[in-house]
């Protein structure tokens, strides 16, 4: 997590439509240099997040500071952020160069030396060749360089992107996943990154903020996220789990035991809170569940093998415990079990957390 | 596929349905270019009457057309009288489709529903009720005052044409420019308005071509010093319906589409070519 002090500070900050609150209270402070994504729901929040960053729209309460400044009474074009939008934005009756140097151009920057500068950022893309054509000629890939070099190319101090790969075919998207994580790296950018696809948000962030509601479910890095979930709402949302109710009926430093409400008893790392006779769900997921028919080891359940789904890099086997429906990923290494068969699915105490219910 | 699908391509239900529509199709446009076609070659003719059979071919009437004085005259009026509605409406109606753009103003819906009036309103009613408050005024008979009435009725075209070029715009574009450093003067000048431009030139051809042949109105509100072509056809097809009026008629005509032509070529050599080369990324 590079750069610790908060560079971007977001204080109990509200938007409210109406009556409808969009931002509740929320607050969220980001690093100079640090990569962080705004995941979640259509209508969670994320977008309008950015907006009063950037300055579209303005907090209906709290407080926001950049660099030490505050900035929710600053127009757009005096907060110095570069936004990417989903539709790319590029100027249609501009070519390509004097879309870069349009926030040149608007800084006073002299002829020569925005030359100069428009050539290295089209470098930095690849797409110096293109420097003549219009955006219409280029292809959804290129135009989304394009907007990218000029949202960087005047140095701004953070970087603001909406949904900007949605728009990609799957292959495409990925290639520029890597090519932003990359272009942040190389130039040290601060980048806030709005997505809500979580697959997105795990590979190319240093810390994701899940948002659901107007608030922020979790602040975490994507391993923390993934293996050890706070709330239901993002275990349930990032990837894929397992939950099983129960109460927590003992507990020591890290670990609890948890009663099971259709009976068995399950060894889990827990995070704080979580006292003896409270309510949880232990979240496990599929690719920690392991078939086997050794009953002995630990959080062993006993289950019944209700189909088989073949999908190439796994088989995802469907499972029913006691009336409750699990999912397991099995390895193409691992014995597959034929329908309908007893066994037992197990995980290690590591392996499962607990989340509120 | 043994159900009868008359739309599928190929089958004789769609070949009479397309046949039924490409004549249906050329009889609104026979409707529509009848008239000009009965009328344009009379501008030709060597006789004294715009009548048919015509007798021969001549271009007598121009040489009237400019060489008369009235007729001179006359069209030095229109030119300058449809160069000013013309400008004096282009400004007013983008100011007006600008200011309306957001629906901000109070009562916009209503704003624009008053600047379409004259669309709507008899121009008979117009002309008596600005014959008398041009009087009032002393507007009475001078270019100022034909030249405004006219642009009152040509704001309308430039605010239609001007609104629809400017709800095509896509909004992020101005937020990117504004996030890109440009103040709201700045956005104005680089983005909105070269976008806007082509509702703009259409709406002021529409707007020349509506002054141009502006009769009633100019009926109440011009002097004889400030006939325009349109009103010295009526004239004279009061007095004496000389070919005179079908040249005139080809003038009008010929200096309308040229300047469609204009203002379309020019959009034409604006790159809108949506389909991209080979993507290659």
């Amino acid at each position: 997590m590079p750069g610790s002090a908060a560079f971007i500070q977001f204080e109990n900050v509200s938007k409210a439509f109406g009556t409808a609150k969009v931002v509740d209270a929320l607050d969220l402070h980001v690093g100079q240099g640090e990569f962080v994504s705004l995941l979640g729901p259509s209508g969670s929040g994320k977008t309008t997040l950015l907006m009063m960053l950037a300055g579209f729209e303005a907090p209906t309460g709290g407080a926001i500071h950049v660099d030490g400044k505050r900035v929710e009474r600053l127009p757009p074009y005096k907060r110095d952020m570069g936004v990417v939008f989903q539709n790319y934005a590029l100027f249609p009756h501009m070519t390509v160069a004097e879309n870069i140097a349009f926030p040149l151009k608007m800084r006073g920057v002299g002829k020569a030396e925005r030359e100069a500068r428009v050539t290295r950022a089209l470098d930095l893309v690849q797409l110096g060749h293109l420097q003549d054509r219009k955006p219409a000629q280029l292809s959804g890939g290129q135009q989304q360089r394009i907007a990218l070099s000029r949202s960087i190319v005047y140095e701004p101090k953070v970087v603001l992107m909406d949904e900007p790969l949605s728009a990609l075919d799957k292959q495409l998207r990925e290639h520029m996943q890597l090519e932003i994580r990359e272009l942040h790296r190389k130039l040290g950018l601060t980048v806030i990154f709005v997505t809500h696809d979580q697959g997105e948000a795990l590979t190319m962030s240093d810390r994701v903020a899940v948002l659901n509601r107007g608030k922020i479910e979790q602040l975490d890095t994507p391993s923390g996220l993934y293996d050890r979930p706070r709330t239901r709402f993002v275990a349930e949302f990032i990837g894929e789990t397992n939950l099983l109710a129960g109460t927590v009926s003992a507990r020591t430093d890290g670990v609890a035991t948890v009663v099971l409400a259709n009976g068995g008893s399950i060894s889990c790392a827990a995070p704080d809170g979580f006292a003896i006779g409270s309510p949880a769900l232990v979240s496990i997921r599929p690719e920690m569940l392991h078939l086997g028919n050794d009953p002995a080891v630990l959080n062993a359940l006993p289950v019944t093998v209700e189909d088989d789904v073949y999908h190439g890099d796994h088989v995802r086997v469907h499972l029913s415990c006691q009336g409750q429906r699990l999912v397991a990923k099995a390895g193409r290494r691992d014995v597959v079990l034929p329908v309908g068969s007893q066994a037992f699915a197990s995980f290690n105490r590591d392996d499962c957390t607990l989340v509120a219910p | 596929m043994s159900a009868a699908s008359p739309n599928l391509p190929g089958t004789p239900g769609a070949l009479a349905f397309g046949a039924v529509r490409l004549a249906f199709g050329a009889l609104v446009v026979a409707f529509l270019l009848l008239p000009l076609v009965a009328i344009l070659p009379l501008a030709f003719t060597d006789s004294v009457f715009l009548t048919y059979p015509m007798s021969g071919p001549s271009l007598r009437w121009f040489e009237t057309l400019a060489t008369s004085d009235a007729w001179k005259r006359s069209i030095v009026n229109s030119l300058i009288i449809g160069s000013g509605a013309t400008v004096l409406s282009t400004v007013v109606g983008t100011l007006a489709a600008l200011g309306l753009r957001r629906e901000l103003v109070p009562f916009s819906g209503v704003l624009r529903s008053i600047f379409l009036l004259p669309m709507v309103v008899p121009a008979v009613v117009l002309g008596v009720g600005m014959q008398i408050l041009y009087a009032r005024m002393g507007l009475a008979s001078s270019y100022l005052g034909v030249i405004v009435a006219h642009a009152v009725l040509c704001v309308p075209f430039v605010l239609v044409n001007v609104s629809g070029s400017l709800a095509s715009i896509d909004p992020a574009l101005e937020k990117a420019a504004s996030s890109l450093g440009a103040p709201p003067t700045a956005v104005f000048r680089n983005v909105t308005l070269p976008l806007a431009m082509p509702g703009i030139l259409t709406g002021a051809v529409f707007a020349f071509a509506t002054s141009l042949d502006e009769v009633v109105i100019t009926l109440f509100v011009a002097g004889p010093n400030q006939t325009t072509m349109a009103r010295q056809m009526f004239a004279s097809l009061r007095e004496n319906i000389s070919p005179a009026i079908a040249a005139a008629a080809f003038v009008i005509i010929v200096l309308t589409f040229a300047l469609l032509l204009v203002v379309k070529g020019a959009s034409l050599f604006r790159p809108q070519r949506n389909k991209q080369r080979p993507q290659q990324t």
